[in-house]
């Protein structure tokens, strides 16, 4: 039998999870990181020809200087709150749900239901209403389906939610394909809503914003102050625990991902009803897996989740800007918002673990 | 001498952070040898031999393999120099056969030929004993037949020396003696073994030398035919030590929980608790000893409410002279229970993953069994916050803030706001499994005041024990659990270590008529 030589050292380096680390010291990590992000896209923008300070200054002038900028921009901002104030009950329960884009698109069916076909019956008010509460159940409904079989079966739940997005959109294309195709239009597309179904707009963008606000401090009063939303921390912690506890953790899990899916089911409904007055393939457009890269940046907390939303927007509508302004491709603008996204995420393992090299004592990276 | 051990170990030291898990620790074991590492729980055994595996890597000490130092750095370095481990938790992938689960993480050609794999699986399985079909998928087998898999995968391997840790917590007796007759095959052909066990029936049985580990420190090796289960045990729990631990002496006794013939089966379908009868009473400290996978975790759970019974009751009395009143709490949750006014305290075994939030802070963990008290929606802080702060004020928590996350507390404040969570919830039984396991002697102490303090209110406390001094000095009764079974009760004032000891590790006359 073959031995290799085996030197007599100890690994060149070792990780090791920190404990606990100050606030300070992780706020220093994330400046860190944004930094470096920004002048990594510097250093990118810088070869494709262009003066990386100006660029920058061009994505925040892009998406602030204008009234209808900062319209665009919150109307960015507004469904992907609203989907990562969705996603954080599931996330807090350690239910990973992938499946937010189904969920809206189902709250965006249900909603369009009553848009298309119920238009007529009743005033405006109750038929926005009946929109909201039926976007609210089938979104919730949507996602009790993976739950259920989470609880009952052990089934893995990101598979399930993240599988459930396609059937969801199959069933939307069925639809725009037969029976709700509109008559008056050659290509197979869903008609536009009448006015009545439409959101009012406050302020130059629809009342969405509106709802969404209110959902980031009722979530946040849900998480901390409510008897569930401590069931929910406690299940997510440890099933354990909660059944020590004499929780019912299956009752729990199908619950909060009523809610979960119930939110994001609302959320279709903003979008239907506020900004695209009709039902596409590309309604939920990613929105539900943006969301998710918003609830863990803001590690669950709504409050950080507004400004994590609107950093993503901007750079979002900024890079429509640059592009426009700059001739920069599309495609290096998306580069540039991944870049910062990939050092904002991976500066979390450096908060979280600490590098060990042979021969130092304590030696830390970044 | 002439042979060459097969593995040396000299000197071997690990700690982790202030634990020493293993100090001083030498062993040799040559060719055609079996070697069984004898020790309680926690004693080291199985750090020990995660570092022959690669999994740990020893702060100081050498291990010489066929008479070479070597440096083992990861499991492959391990299986490179031919040391093979088969561990307790099994390590294949289900729904993988037997062979590709054998053949896995080998490097070779990028084609499998499934076919010379079953064979040659096959030819390991006839020249050693085995019995295992190569083509079955591993969800299909039983415990018996994955452990089978397991150890033909690093016989596959090419493996000398096999470490098998436990390796019949998970058989039945018929199942066992197979595997020794197994293991007694390997053994002529040359192979060196070490098995990690605590049934001192199968030592003598098995092995040829028997080294003996105590909390951390190696005892000795001796030769297992010049000696006997006495001195095993007189090595394994050493000398009596005085500890000085208080008794104070139990009033007014009064019948509060009768266990009837409690039998418990585990997910894998074996009996873990097997017609387990005793009372335990208001005003005394019920002391439960055994090996550890005895099942005292399974009878504590029993009566809290979180195991499911496979038969038998479980008595709860209450009231006072005349009023007895009896409820049978078999079938009802942790929940139930509570609402039919029986307070019960259980501090698990499992602190962090069970008895507390580990993310959470004091206040937050207070109200874990109280959280839903009142009909608002919204959970009330104010009762726990000032729980919290008496718990901290009267135990002397060290802690930053009573907000802190308790996981960054030492082991000794994380079991001091567990029982004084338990404590206040003002219990009529209290069940404390393992609640000085870790912890320090001021703590410790502190904990058994604690326990002494509720035995005077009249409270019955159960006390799940592994260090049997302190057993002996704390508890009014001792029960000895072996296997699942009582294998006595005895008195805490009048029984001996060794008694204990033996009661423990004693079960084999019954254990070879129990099936199943």
């Amino acid at each position: 039998m073959s031995k290799t030589v085996v030197e007599n050292k100890e690994p060149f380096v070792r990780i090791a999870k920190r404990t606990d680390i100050s606030s300070s010291k992780a706020l220093l990590i994330r400046f860190v990181a944004v930094l470096l992000a920004l002048i990594t896209g510097g250093i990118l923008v810088f070869t494709l020809g262009h003066n990386p300070i100006a660029v920058y200054a061009d994505i925040l002038t892009g998406s602030f200087a204008t009234k209808t900028a900062r319209a665009e921009t919150i109307k960015i901002a507004v469904p992907l709150l609203g989907a990562a104030i969705a996603i954080a009950p599931a996330f807090k329960m350690k239910f990973w749900n992938i499946g937010a884009e189904g969920q809206i698109m189902a709250g965006a069916i249900a909603a369009s239901y009553f848009a298309l076909f119920q238009y007529d019956s009743m005033p405006k008010v109750v038929l926005l209403i009946s929109m909201g509460i039926a976007a609210f159940v089938a979104g919730g409904l949507w996602g009790m389906i993976p739950a259920v079989f989470k609880a009952k079966w052990g089934t893995n739940e990101t598979l399930f939610t993240l599988m459930l997005n396609y059937i969801i959109l199959g069933v939307e294309k069925y639809l725009q394909n037969g029976p709700w195709k509109s008559p008056a239009s050659s290509f197979p597309k869903i008609a536009m809503f009448e006015k009545i179904a439409r959101l009012p707009k406050v302020f130059g963008v629809h009342i969405g914003w509106i709802f969404v606000i209110i959902m980031v401090f009722a979530m946040f009063i849900y998480l901390r102050y409510c008897k569930q939303g401590y069931e929910i921390s406690v299940v997510g912690e440890s099933e354990r625990t909660a059944k020590y506890a004499g929780m019912d953790v299956h009752k729990i899990i199908i619950r909060t991902m009523f809610i979960s899916g119930a939110i994001a089911g609302f959320v279709g409904f903003i979008l239907v009803s506020g900004s695209d007055y009709t039902l596409t393939e590309s309604t939920a457009g990613g929105v539900g897996f943006t969301a998710i890269t918003v609830a863990w940046l803001a590690k669950l907390n709504p409050f950080v989740m507004v400004i994590i939303a609107f950093i993503l927007a901007i750079l979002d509508k900024g890079s429509n800007t640059i592009q426009t302004n700059f001739k920069i491709p599309a495609s290096a603008s998306e580069v540039l918002t991944g870049i910062i996204l990939f050092f904002m995420l991976g500066c979390e393992f450096f908060i979280n673990y600490r590098l060990i090299f042979r021969s130092k004592n304590g030696g830390e990276k970044q | 001498m002439s042979i060459t051990s097969a593995i040396e170990l000299k000197n071997i030291t690990k700690k982790f952070g202030n634990v020493i898990a293993n100090s001083n620790v030498s062993l040799t074991v040559n060719c055609g040898e079996i070697l069984a590492l004898l020790g309680e729980n926690g004693s080291g055994k199985t750090t020990l031999m995660n570092m022959l595996s690669g999994i740990y890597f020893p702060d100081s000490g050498t291990i010489s393999v066929d008479g070479r130092e070597v440096t083992i750095r990861s499991p492959k370095d391990a299986f490179n120099l031919g040391i093979g481990m088969v561990h307790q938790h099994f390590k294949l992938v289900d729904v993988f056969t037997a062979a590709e689960n054998i053949v896995l993480g080998l490097t070779g050609k990028s084609k499998l030929n499934r076919k010379t794999i079953a064979d040659e699986v096959t030819k390991i399985s006839q020249k050693y004993g085995f019995v295992l079909d190569p083509n079955r998928k591993i969800y299909d087998m039983s415990v018996s037949e994955k452990q089978t898999a397991e150890i033909i995968k690093v016989l596959y391997r090419g493996a000398n020396i096999l470490i098998l840790d436990e390796p019949t917590a998970v058989l039945t007796p018929q199942e066992t003696n197979k595997l020794f007759e197994v293991l007694r095959n390997m053994k002529k052909d040359g192979k060196a073994i070490i098995i990690i066990t605590h049934k001192l029936n199968e030592v003598m049985d098995i092995s040829d030398k028997v080294a003996v580990l105590r909390k951390g420190e190696y005892i000795d090796t001796v030769n297992t035919n010049e000696t006997n289960p006495q001195q095993l045990t007189d090595m394994m729990v050493g000398h009596a030590v005085s500890l000085n631990i208080d008794r104070p002496k139990s009033e007014k006794l009064s019948k509060r929980l009768e266990i009837k013939n409690v039998s418990c089966i585990s997910d894998e379908g074996l009996s873990v608790l097997d017609k387990v009868s005793f009372t335990a009473f208001g005003g005394e400290i019920l002391g439960v000893a055994g090996i550890a996978g005895s099942g005292q975790r399974e009878l504590c759970e029993a009566i809290a409410g979180l195991q499911h019974l496979k038969e038998g009751s479980i008595l709860y009395h209450s009231g006072e002279d005349g009023h007895e009143n009896v409820d049978d709490l078999v079938g009802k949750n942790p929940m139930d229970i509570r609402q039919m006014g029986i307070s019960l305290a259980f501090v698990p075994e499992d602190r962090l993953g069970m008895g507390l939030v580990a993310d959470m802070g004091m206040v937050d963990n207070m109200m874990l069994r109280s959280y839903r008290r009142g009909k608002s929606a919204f959970v009330d802080r104010r009762l726990p916050k000032k729980l919290a702060e008496e718990v901290r004020g009267k135990l002397k928590v060290v802690t930053p803030g009573i907000n802190t996350p308790v996981r960054q507390l030492s082991g000794g404040n994380v079991q001091k706001v567990l029982l004084g969570r338990e404590i206040a919830s003002a219990p009529t039984v209290i069940m404390a499994a393992y609640p000085v396991r870790g912890l320090d002697i001021n703590s410790s102490y502190t904990i058994y005041n604690l326990l002494n303090q509720q035995k005077s209110k009249g409270v019955a406390v159960i006390y799940i024990g592994e260090d049997l001094d302190v057993l002996l000095e704390l508890c009014d009764r001792i029960l000895v659990l072996c296997g699942g079974k009582v294998s006595g009760i005895v008195d805490g004032r009048t029984a001996t270590k060794e008694q204990i000891g033996l009661m423990m590790t004693q079960i084999a006359e019954e254990g070879e008529t129990v099936n199943e």
